[in-house]
C-alpha cells in the first residue's frame, strides 16, 4: 500500500458540518479533512449519517451548517458553480445509474463531449482507456442491460474516471450486487487507490476498508465517533466501534 | 350573455340536446361494452381463427376513423330500404366503434393478470371457462376499471360526430341555434363548456382509479 | 334487399380520391410534427417549479381532452374569422389539429418524462452537465424511445380524425366520398372505398412510423425490445 505523506495538501474538509431532514438531525457537527492520494473509508450503521455526508460533498445534499472545500471549491456557498465543482468530483452510486438507451460508450463519452466540449474522436479515446482501466475493453458497444450488475458498476466507474476528476466518491458501490460479483467492482477501486486517486468510500466491506483504506471514518449518530489507520479495526477504542464491528452491519 | 339572438330557449335546446349526447353515449358504452367483452374473449380464445377474425375486425375499426364508420352504417341501412333516423345509425356506428377499442383495452387487461394466477387456477383443475371466470376476470376486471372510466370520454366526445348525420345532439343543436343566431362562436363556446362539463369529471375519477390501483399494486408488492 | 353494387362508377373517380388523400396526409404530416413538437414542449411546462406556468400547461391539456375535436374545429373556424382573420379552411383545420395533438403528445410525453429515475437525473448533474443537457440526454430521449409506441397510436390517431375537417370544407378524404356520392349517387360504395383507403393510409403510417423508430431508436433495433426498461 502507498501511503500517501499527510503533508499533502488537502482536497476534501468539513469543518462542523450539521444536515436536518425535517426534524431529523442528520448529520451533527461532522469533521474531517482528506489529504491528496488518500483513501478514505466511510463505516458506520445505516442511519448513521455516512451516505448524507457523502452526498454533502458533491453537493447533491445541501448542508444547514459548517463548511465543506472540495478542491478549493467552497460547496456550502449558495453562488457556488455546480458544474466546475463536479468536474472535480467524480461520483459512483450503488444503483449504478447507467443511462439505459446510450450504449456504454456513449455512457462515458456523453459529459466529456456535453461538457469539457471534446471532440468525438478524444471522447472516444478517453472511453477507451477507461474501459480498459475496468477491464471492459471489449463491451464498448453493449447496453447496460446487457451487462452484469458488477459489469454496469464498471462502467459508472469508467464514466467517473472519463471527466478526470481530482476525488472520487463511492457510495456504497457493492451493496447492489451479488458477494461473487462484489470482487470484480472491488479490485478495480483498488487499482484506482494504487493509482494514488484520491478517494472517499462509504462501504460495508470491512476487510476491504481495512486494506485499501489509509484513513477509517467510523460515523455514528450523525458523527465522526472514531478515526484512524486501517488497523483500527482490529483494535477499536470506542464501545460503539467495538458492538458495530462484532455484530456486523 | 344574452345579447342579440341567444335567449333561454335556445339554451333549453341546448339542455335537451346534451340529454341526448348522454342518452347516447349510454347506448354506445352499454352495447360496445357487451359486443367489447365478447371481443376480448374471442381475441384470446384458443381457437385460432376466431382469434384471426377479431383481430381483422378490430385492425379495420381502429384503421378507419369513426366519421367514414358512421357513414357506410347510415347509407348501408339507408340502401338495404330501411329510413330510420339518425339515433339508429349512430348508435349502430358507436357500438362498433366502441366494441373495437373497448374489446382491445380489456384483452390487455385480461392478459396484465399474472400468468402465475392461470397456472394456480389450473393446478386446482378448474376448467378453462372456471379458471377465467373466478380467477382471472375479477383481477381483470380492477385493472381495467381506470381505462374503461377514461375511454368513457372518448365516447362522450365523439357522440358529437351523430350531428353529422342529423341526429340532434349537442352540437346538432348547437348548429340549429346558430342558423337563427349567427353566433356561432359563442354557441361553440358554451357546447364546449358542456362537454368539458360531462367529460372532465369522467378524467379526474379515471385518474383517480388508477392511482389506487397503482398505490394498492405497490402497497402489495414485497 | 334488392340492390346492386356499383362499385365501379365510384372507382372511377379515384384520382379525385388520390387528391384528397393527399390533402389528406398534408394535414396530418406538419400537424403530428408541429404538435409533436408543442406538446414535448407543453410537457417541459407542466413539469417547470414555476407553478403558473405548469397550471397553464395543465388547464391546456385538460380542456383539449374533455372537449370534442370537431367542436375544436368549429371554435378555430369560427373564432378565427370573428377575430377578422379570413383564413382558409385547411389553416383553420390545421390549427385546431395541432391544438389537439398537442395535449395528447403533453400527456404521453410527460408521462413518459416522470417514469425516469430520479437516479438518472443525480448521476447525469455529477457529471457536470447542464439543466438543458440534462434534459435533453437524459430526460427527453430516452421518454421518447420509452412512449414510442403510445405516440404512435396516437398520431395514427390523428390522421383518422383529419376526417373530421371535411365538416369546414376541407376537400381531403372524407369530403371527397361526400363530393364522389353526390355526383355517381353510390353512397355506400363511395365510402366504403374510403373507409379502405383509410385502412390503408393508416398501415402504410405505422409501418412508417415503425421504421422510423428503427432508425432512431437504435437501442430498439439492437435489442429487439418494444418497450424500454
Amino acid at each position: 500500500m502507498t501511503q500517501a505523506p499527510a503533508t499533502n495538501p488537502v482536497v476534501v474538509e468539513l469543518k462542523d458540518v450539521h444536515k436536518r431532514f425535517g426534524a431529523n438531525h442528520v448529520l451533527k457537527g461532522v469533521s474531517f479533512a482528506i489529504p491528496k492520494g488518500q483513501v478514505v473509508a466511510i463505516i458506520g450503521k445505516s442511519g448513521s449519517g455516512k451516505s448524507t455526508a457523502l452526498r454533502c460533498i458533491d453537493r447533491l445534499e445541501i448542508i444547514d451548517s459548517g463548511t465543506i472545500e472540495v478542491c478549493g471549491h467552497a460547496v456550502h456557498d449558495p453562488a457556488i458553480d455546480l458544474r466546475r465543482l463536479r468536474q472535480d468530483v467524480g461520483i459512483v452510486f450503488q444503483s449504478y445509474n447507467l443511462f439505459p438507451h446510450l450504449t456504454v460508450e456513449q455512457n462515458i463519452t456523453l459529459a466529456p463531449r456535453a461538457v469539457k466540449g471534446l471532440s468525438g474522436a478524444d471522447a472516444l479515446a478517453i472511453a477507451e482507456r477507461t474501459l480498459r482501466q475496468v477491464g471492459l475493453a471489449d463491451k464498448a458497444q453493449a447496453y447496460p442491460e446487457q451487462l452484469s450488475g458488477g459489469q454496469q458498476q464498471r462502467v459508472a466507474i469508467a464514466r467517473s474516471l472519463a471527466m478526470e476528476p481530482q476525488v472520487m466518491l463511492f457510495d456504497e458501490v457493492t451493496s447492489a450486487l451479488d458477494p461473487q460479483l462484489t470482487g470484480e467492482v472491488l479490485r478495480v477501486i483498488e487499482q484506482l487507490a494504487q493509482g494514488g486517486m484520491t478517494m472517499v468510500l462509504v462501504t460495508h466491506e470491512m476487510e476491504f476498508a481495512a486494506r485499501v483504506a489509509d484513513t477509517i471514518i467510523y460515523m455514528h449518530e450523525g458523527k465522526v465517533w472514531e478515526t484512524g489507520p486501517g488497523q483500527m479495526l482490529r483494535e477499536p477504542q470506542t464501545p460503539e466501534l467495538r458492538d458495530f464491528l462484532s455484530h456486523g452491519l | 350573455m344574452v345579447d342579440g339572438g341567444l335567449n333561454l330557449h335556445h339554451l333549453q335546446f341546448l339542455a335537451v340536446g346534451a340529454l341526448w349526447t348522454v342518452c347516447l353515449s349510454l347506448i354506445a358504452f352499454v352495447g360496445g361494452g357487451i359486443a367489447g367483452g365478447a371481443i376480448a374473449l374471442c381475441r384470446i380464445s384458443p381457437l385460432k381463427p376466431l382469434r384471426w377474425l377479431t383481430i381483422a375486425w378490430i385492425q379495420i375499426i381502429q384503421g378507419t376513423p369513426l366519421l367514414v364508420v358512421l357513414f357506410v352504417c347510415y347509407f348501408g341501412l339507408s340502401i338495404m330500404g330501411l329510413e330510420l333516423p339518425g339515433l339508429v345509425a349512430a348508435s349502430i356506428a358507436m357500438i362498433i366503434y366502441v366494441s373495437a377499442y373497448l374489446g382491445e383495452i380489456w384483452r390487455g387487461c385480461i392478459e396484465a393478470v399474472p400468468r402465475t394466477q392461470w397456472e394456480a387456477a389450473e393446478c386446482l383443475a378448474l376448467s378453462r371457462w372456471q379458471r377465467m371466470r373466478l380467477v382471472v376476470l375479477p383481477q381483470a376486471l380492477r385493472i381495467a376499471t381506470p381505462p374503461t372510466v377514461g375511454f368513457m370520454v372518448q365516447i362522450v366526445k365523439n357522440t358529437s360526430l351523430a350531428s353529422i348525420v342529423g341526429f340532434v345532439e349537442l352540437v346538432r343543436a348547437g348548429q340549429l341555434i346558430n342558423n337563427s343566431t349567427f353566433q356561432p362562436f359563442l354557441v361553440y363556446l358554451i357546447i364546449a363548456a358542456v362537454y368539458f362539463a360531462m367529460c372532465y369529471p369522467l378524467s379526474v375519477w379515471s385518474r383517480r382509479l388508477e392511482q389506487r390501483l397503482h398505490f394498492g399494486q405497490r402497497a402489495a408488492a414485497p | 334487399m334488392d340492390y346492386t353494387f356499383d362499385f365501379a362508377s365510384v372507382v372511377a373517380a379515384w384520382p379525385q380520391f388520390l387528391e384528397g388523400a393527399w390533402l389528406t396526409i398534408q394535414l396530418s404530416f406538419p400537424a403530428t410534427v408541429i404538435g409533436f413538437v408543442m406538446g414535448t414542449l407543453c410537457a417541459i411546462g407542466r413539469r417547470s417549479a414555476v407553478r403558473w406556468l405548469s397550471k397553464l400547461c395543465g388547464a391546456y391539456v385538460e380542456v383539449v381532452r374533455n372537449t370534442p375535436l370537431l367542436v375544436q374545429v368549429f371554435l378555430v373556424f369560427f373564432g378565427l374569422s370573428s377575430l377578422g382573420w379570413k383564413v382558409p379552411a385547411f389553416t383553420a383545420a390545421l390549427v385546431a389539429l395541432v391544438i389537439n395533438v398537442a395535449a395528447y403528445s403533453c400527456e404521453i410525453m410527460r408521462a413518459g418524462m416522470d417514469a425516469i429515475h430520479k437516479g438518472q437525473l443525480e448521476a447525469a448533474e455529477c457529471l457536470g452537465l447542464t439543466r438543458r443537457q440534462v434534459y435533453w440526454h437524459v430526460i427527453l430521449r430516452p421518454a421518447m424511445e420509452k412512449v414510442y409506441p403510445a405516440l404512435t397510436s396516437q398520431f395514427v390517431l390523428l390522421m383518422l380524425a383529419t376526417s373530421i375537417t371535411s365538416q369546414i370544407s376541407v376537400e381531403e378524404l372524407t369530403a371527397t366520398a361526400a363530393r364522389v356520392q353526390s355526383e355517381t349517387f353510390r353512397p355506400f360504395e363511395a365510402y366504403i372505398l374510403v373507409a379502405v383507403a383509410y385502412l390503408a393510409l393508416s398501415l402504410l403510417m405505422r409501418a412508417g412510423l415503425w421504421l422510423f423508430g428503427l432508425a432512431v431508436f437504435t437501442r430498439r433495433r439492437r435489442l429487439g425490445t418494444g418497450v424500454a426498461r
